[in-house]
């Protein structure tokens, strides 16, 4: 289990959390401009990098909040979290 | 006009059996008015607020407040940086929130039928609660002041601590659920 410092809370089982995916992925300026590939690769092509990865994730047990967090994907470390509107800080 | 029965009533009798030892006191304290209060934390009508309820909005995370006596006694809960829980007595006047914040941007919503409350008391409560959560729950450090939404036994509460034991606040729905497991869970504290 992991141990997810929630930027409101502080340190939660991640039992209280809910995943969100990658973070960062903006939504169109104009959506109907865009062709269907456009369109599907905005909707379903995520990066799956092995390393650090900026991810969303819902303190849902908590205090319902969305975060970012930068977790390392082969070892599960976490380098970071930061509250929606902050800048992505520099992983350590 | 319909009976009113709590979530945890069917619990009274096993609730005052389980509380008969030293160690613990299990009881549901029902019908309590619940208010979800959201409001941006630095705005006018949060300060009016504040004084509506005879305490300013805690902005600490996990923290509690509690003022007034009687009738007027709140708690007011922590639950997220423009969120609140107001916990009073049956009766509370939540009209006085809307009062205070007026037309402005806010919401004051009635949330007493949602949760019901668990009072958790006696020298072993927090060894009970801890059978099922994954906080720390030692008043070193989750004292009477803080409060925190988390999980016991899988279940979403609110707990807040007091001097002599813990409120569960539970979902009405997960309150007989939570009922059996406190009662399984003290077994080992009842004489
Ligand atoms: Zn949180």
């Amino acid at each position: 289990m992991l141990l997810i410092p929630c930027p409101w809370c502080g340190p939660r089982e991640e039992a209280e959390f809910h995943y969100g995916g990658q973070a960062h992925v903006a939504y169109p300026e104009d959506p109907a401009a865009l062709s269907d590939e456009e369109w599907a690769r905005y909707l379903f092509f995520r990066d799956n990098p092995k390393g650090v990865f900026a991810e969303r994730w819902s303190h849902s047990a908590g205090c319902r909040r969305w975060f970012n967090a930068l977790r390392d994907t082969a070892t599960n470390r976490i380098h970071g979290v930061y509250r929606v509107g902050e800048p992505r800080p520099v992983a350590s | 006009m319909a009976e009113r029965r709590s979530p945890a009533a069917a619990y009274a009798g096993r609730f005052e059996a389980a509380s008969r030892g030293e160690a613990l006191r299990l009881a549901e304290l029902p019908f309590l008015t619940q208010i979800n209060v959201r409001v941006d934390p630095s705005s006018p009508a949060a300060g009016d607020l504040g004084d509506a309820l005879g305490v300013p909005l805690p902005v600490e995370p996990n923290t509690a407040v509690r003022a007034g006596s009687g009738a007027d006694e709140v708690t007011v809960a922590w639950l997220g940086p423009d969120e609140w829980l107001v916990v009073a007595p049956e009766g509370y006047r939540l009209e006085l929130l809307r009062k205070a914040r007026g037309d402005r941007h806010g919401s004051i919503v009635d949330v007493s039928a949602q949760r019901t409350t668990l009072l958790v008391t006696g020298p072993r409560a927090r060894d009970l609660l801890a059978h099922g959560c994954a906080l720390d729950l030692h008043p070193g450090v989750f004292g009477p002041g803080a409060c925190a939404q988390t999980t016991l036994a899988r279940a979403q509460v609110v707990l807040i601590p007091r001097e002599d034991g813990f409120l569960v606040l539970v979902r009405s729905s997960f309150a007989a659920y939570l009922a059996e497991w406190l009662l399984d869970a003290a077994a080992e504290y009842v004489a």
